[in-house]
Parts: structure tokens; C-alpha cells; sequence
């Protein structure tokens, strides 16, 4: 297309072009799970320019108040008189920092062994497999709970934790990629001009893998969040002084007859948050890789 | 084919010594000393001597591990700090409980989820297919502690129907036999101790079905839509084979290889997922023992659950392996 027909084109005509080109990125699973992601950032970023009020303050009079629309506490109030939208508003920064850093730091060190694994072959990739091997066989959230358990709590820890499992499946992946390129043209005429084994990695492999380890992150950053959710529910996440979402739902708990509302609205969060990401990763994946279309 | 099975037990023997190790040295890593929690503030140095040196606790780390290792080669898993008992006693006698709502939570994944992928991949793109699909991304993304406690406010507290938690009303008083309530019962004659049993299994055995059901249903759909466009569909169809027979015969049956494949597979998310939905339920499994044993830092009691645990999963994983050489043999050569 030259640049007289596309100015030509009307802001509808590229709308539609694009709709057809992106037909799963702009339906309903796309739009609906990148609005997640905006809100998640807006509020993570912002908490405290959009909180009505700071998530910490107790006031033990207004303990317990039910949700009410036009009231100072339109979630209510928890069970030292918090507000609820304001904890769920600062909940939204530990899930964003999570997620962000745990997609991070395992898509960054399962994308390097795995396309090393793949494309080395041989004794780096048995040592490589092996030690994923080992971390795989505790079920999923075990070893996030051990190392959490015995070492203690905090953010960092829990990143750590998680991660700790999390790259193997940006291993797996991004290592079978790389055993098939490797076998390809255009790889092996780089190697037969002479290209370095950390040239081609770079430049050939890597951007070729990397829209898996997209596809890959949006679960990834799911997993992440429903998990430290758990943590914190089970008191092993991050420290109670910091409002998050699973937090919120372990002191539910122990009100669960008597203010409903404080464990209604933060499990919605998780759960609607965690949908949007699930969602924008199937979305993701029936766009861009038709060999595993759920459709 | 007896030798493939010995040869992949035999490799999983290294995983569980490094796993119990990776254990091993995180527990060498926990700040704090566990005598401390063992025994009142107001005891001596001396006493606190005597109680490491009982426990073994003053030795080198090494040496504790190499202990540790050879006595849970023969089910010893030491003494917990908390109950005063040996690991191995506690665990077993904890673990009908768990593989009971293991088992409830998967038939139920498997009755629910099937069907429903099934149904979603006969119509593609009907309204049967959009609420399966909503289902299965609602079950899929449903946090199973909330959905706990929702069920919990309305079905044990509006509606008042269903008990709370726990797994057996007080004073039900049927003998154990194998550990399982609902076996036990029904080998006692005791009628209302089996319905009371089940009134109590089944919200949690929901909520930890959830998650499962939503990827089976996902998952069948998928393997049911591909086994439909196989050849040999064409062929059954071209024969005048009816709709319903081509669905549940031929594309059905070939799909549901994946599916038992998935539920293989979903069984770790299974395992940690009872952790949770024990907790919220006050249910007396491993999974609540092992959280109350973190709480209480019962070193041996984390230790071999965590390795019962891992062990039951590398077991499942083995037995997914070997179901797969049984049904399909092009594996058996590789």
C-alpha cells in the first residue's frame, strides 16, 4: 500500500481493516482483558490519588458499616473501620508489582535457557532439562509455600518464590521453538556466513520465539496473582501491614456471618482481574499462533 | 514394558533426594531456632542444650540430612515438634481425608466438564458453546478460597442447608476402617453417617472441582473438535452413521485420551488447591495439617508432608507416563 491510498483511507475503512486483521485482539476477550491491564496500572500507579481514603486508617466506630452507594464507604468498611474500594484500590499495586515482576524475571531467565537449551543441544541442554525437572516436581504453589514458610515473609520473597517455578514453562516453550529453528534456511545460512552461536541466539532465534512469550506472559501474570492471593490468604504472602487482596479475603473470614461485603468485593477483584488476563492470553494466542487456537 | 516402568521409577529416586534436599536447605535457612518454640520461655540454657542435642539439632547440617535421609528411606519422617508423634502416623492418618475430596472434587470436574465440552464442540459457535466458554474462563479464573466462602454465606449461611465445614458432625461414631468416611460407612450399614458424610463433602469437594472442571471442559472441547475433523469421522459419516453415534462412538472416544491426560496433569493444581479449600473448610487433611504445622513451624511435620506431597505428585506424573505407553504404543519405541 502506497502512502496516497492510506492517507485516502478513512478513519473507518482502518478501523475495519484493522478489526479483520486483529479479529481476536478486538473482540470482546481482547478489549475486555487490555481494559483489565489499564486499570490494573491506573490503580496500581495512582492508589493514592484515586483512593477515597487511606487504606490503613482504623476507625473502630465506623467498624463493620455495610456498602452504601452515596456513603463515605461505597464497599463499606472491614472490621477496624477501613475502608474496603480504598484497601482493594492499594490492593491493586502489590498484584500489579507481582505480576510484573514475577512475568519479568521468569519469561527473562525461561526465555534464555530455553532458547540456549534448544539451539546447544546436547550437555547444556540435559543439565538445563534436569534442573527444571527437579524444580517441576514439587506441585505448583508447594515450593512457593516452603521457601515462604521457612525463610519467611515479604515482597521480594514471595517474588522469588514464585518465580522459582514460573520460568520452566517459558523454558519448555521457548526451547522446543528453538530445536525447530535451528534446523531451518535462514538459520543455517547465517551459520554458513559466519554468524557467532550468541549472534544468531540474538538476532534469529529470539525474535522469532518471542510471540509465545507473549502469548505466555498474559497466563503468566494470571498465575501470579491468583497465587500470591493464596499466599496471603494462608497468612504466607506479604506482610499484613500491606492491604492486598488475598489479605483482605483471610480476615473475611473470620466475619463471614456477620459483613458479607468485606468478602465479596476483594475475591471479585482477584477474580475479575485474573478472568481479563486469562482472557487477553487467549485472545493473544488465537491471534498469533493458530497451531494452539482454543477456536 | 515392566522394564520401562522399573527404569522411570528408578529415575524419579535422584529427583526425590534432590527435592528432599532443596527442602533440607531451606529449612537451614529459616531464621530463628525452632527449640524455642518447642519448649516455655522460662527453660534453661541447659535445657535447651539437652533438648537440641535429643532432637538431634546440634549437629552439622549435612549430617542431620544424611540422618534424615536414611530414616525416611524407611517411612521416618521424625517426631513432630507439635504433636508430639511420629510424621509418618499423623500423615497417614490424615491422608483418607485429603485423596477423599481429592477424589469428589475430580469426579465432579470429569461429570460436569465433559458433558459440557462435549455439547460446546457438537455446536460450535451456538449459545452452548458461549456459556461452556464462559464457564470453563469463569472456573478457570475463580480464586477456589472466595468461591469457598461464598458458597459457604449462602449455602451454610442463607440457606442454612449445608454444614460450614468440617468433615463429620460430632459424635457420628463410625468405626474406621480404611480412613474414608464414606467407604466406612457404607460398610457399617450406617445410612445416615454416609449422607451426613456427603452433606459435609460437598461444598469443598465444589469448590476444589472448579478449577478442574473449567479446563476439562476447555480441553474436551478442543480434543472432541479435532477428532471431528478427522478422517475417520468423514468415513463414519459417509457410511450414514448417525450424529449422535459419530459424537460419542468415534470423535468422543478419541478425544478422550487427552482429557484423562489433563486430569493426570491438573492433579498437582489439585493438591495444592486442597491446601486451600481444606483451610477454608476446616477440613483434616494433609492439606490444613500442613498449613497449621507452618504456622506452628513444625519442622518434621512440613518436611515430610512436603515430601509426601511432592512424592505423590512425581508417582501421578509416572502413572500419566505409563497410561499414555499403554494407549498409544508409536510411544513405547521412543
Amino acid at each position: 500500500m502506497d502512502n496516497a491510498s492510506q492517507t485516502t483511507m478513512s478513519l473507518r475503512d482502518r478501523w475495519h481493516a484493522l478489526r479483520t486483521q486483529y479479529r481476536h485482539l478486538t473482540g470482546f476477550k481482547g478489549i475486555y482483558g487490555v481494559l483489565t491491564i489499564v486499570l490494573l496500572v491506573v490503580f496500581g500507579l495512582f492508589a493514592d490519588l484515586i483512593a477515597p481514603h487511606a487504606p490503613n486508617r482504623q476507625d473502630l466506630m465506623l467498624a463493620l458499616t455495610p456498602p452504601d452507594w452515596r456513603g463515605p464507604h461505597v464497599l463499606g468498611t472491614d472490621h477496624v473501620g477501613r475502608d474496603i474500594l480504598s484497601r482493594i484500590i492499594h490492593g491493586a499495586r502489590v498484584s500489579l508489582i507481582i505480576a510484573t515482576a514475577v512475568a519479568l524475571f521468569a519469561s527473562v531467565a525461561g526465555v534464555f535457557l530455553g532458547i540456549v537449551s534448544g539451539y546447544f543441544r546436547g550437555r547444556i541442554d540435559s543439565a538445563i532439562q534436569k534442573v527444571a525437572e527437579i524444580f517441576w516436581s514439587f506441585p505448583p504453589l508447594m515450593l512457593a509455600i516452603a521457601i515462604v514458610a521457612f525463610i519467611g515473609q515479604g515482597l521480594t520473597i514471595v517474588i522469588v518464590a514464585l518465580t522459582a517455578q514460573r520460568w520452566i514453562p517459558y523454558c519448555r516453550v521457548t526451547r522446543a521453538e528453538s530445536m525447530a529453528l535451528r534446523e531451518r534456511e535462514f538459520i543455517l545460512a547465517a551459520q554458513s556466513l559466519g554468524a557467532g552461536h550468541w549472534f544468531i541466539l540474538r538476532q534469529h532465534i529470539l525474535p522469532n520465539v518471542m510471540l509465545s512469550v507473549i502469548v505466555m506472559t498474559s497466563f503468566a501474570m494470571a498465575n501470579a496473582i491468583i497465587s500470591e492471593s493464596s499466599l496471603s490468604f494462608l497468612g504466607l504472602g506479604v506482610p499484613p501491614s500491606i492491604p492486598t487482596w488475598g489479605g483482605m479475603l483471610s480476615d473475611a473470614r473470620s466475619y463471614i456471618s456477620s459483613a458479607w461485603w468485606m468478602a465479596l468485593f476483594p475475591g471479585l477483584a482477584i477474580f475479575l482481574t485474573v478472568l481479563g488476563l486469562n482472557l487477553l492470553g487467549d485472545a493473544l494466542r488465537n491471534q498469533f499462533d493458530p497451531k494452539l487456537k482454543s477456536h | 514394558m515392566l522394564l520401562y516402568f522399573i527404569k522411570r521409577l528408578a529415575g524419579a529416586v535422584p529427583v526425590l533426594i534432590v527435592v528432599s534436599g532443596i527442602i533440607f536447605a531451606l529449612m537451614q535457612l529459616a531464621p530463628g531456632d525452632a527449640v524455642t518454640m518447642l519448649i516455655s520461655d522460662e527453660a534453661s540454657e541447659a535445657d535447651k542444650a539437652r533438648i537440641r542435642e535429643a532432637w538431634g539439632l546440634d549437629r552439622p547440617p549435612f549430617i542431620q540430612f544424611l540422618n534424615f535421609l536414611g530414616n525416611a528411606l524407611t517411612g521416618d519422617f521424625g517426631m513432630s515438634f507439635r504433636y508430639k508423634m511420629p510424621v509418618i502416623e499423623i500423615v497417614l492418618e490424615r491422608l483418607p481425608a485429603t485423596i477423599e475430596l481429592a477424589v469428589a472434587a475430580t469426579l465432579i470436574a470429569v461429570g460436569v466438564g465433559v458433558p459440557l465440552g462435549v455439547l460446546a464442540a457438537a455446536r460450535p459457535g451456538t449459545a452452548w458453546d458461549a456459556i461452556a466458554s464462559a464457564f470453563s474462563f469463569a472456573g478457570i479464573s475463580m480464586p477456589n478460597f472466595w468461591l469457598g466462602i461464598l458458597l459457604i454465606l449462602f449455602f451454610a449461611g442463607y440457606l442454612n442447608i449445608l454444614p460450614s465445614g468440617g468433615r463429620e458432625p460430632w459424635g457420628l461414631g463410625v468405626e474406621s476402617v480404611t480412613g474414608f468416611l464414606i467407604i466406612d460407612s457404607i460398610l457399617a450399614g450406617r445410612w445416615d453417617a454416609l449422607g451426613a458424610a456427603l452433606k459435609h463433602l460437598a461444598l469443598p469437594a465444589i469448590v476444589l472441582g472448579t478449577n478442574m472442571t473449567g479446563i476439562i471442559t476447555q480441553m474436551t472441547r478442543a480434543q472432541v473438535l479435532d477428532a471431528l475433523r478427522e478422517d475417520f469421522v468423514m468415513t463414519a459419516r459417509s457410511k450414514g452413521v448417525s450424529e449422535a453415534r459419530v459424537l460419542w462412538r468415534h470423535a468422543f472416544r478419541n478425544a478422550m485420551v487427552g482429557v484423562v491426560t489433563i486430569i493426570g496433569l491438573e492433579f498437582g493444581t489439585l493438591l495444592s488447591g486442597a491446601m486451600i479449600v481444606e483451610t477454608v473448610f476446616a477440613w483434616p487433611g494433609i492439606g490444613s495439617l500442613l498449613i497449621n504445622g507452618i504456622s506452628s513451624r513444625d519442622f518434621p511435620l512440613i518436611i515430610g508432608l512436603v515430601l509426601v506431597y511432592t512424592g505423590m505428585f512425581i508417582v501421578m506424573n509416572l502413572l500419566i507416563d505409563l497410561f499414555y505407553t499403554l494407549i498409544d504404543p508409536r510411544i513405547r519405541m521412543n
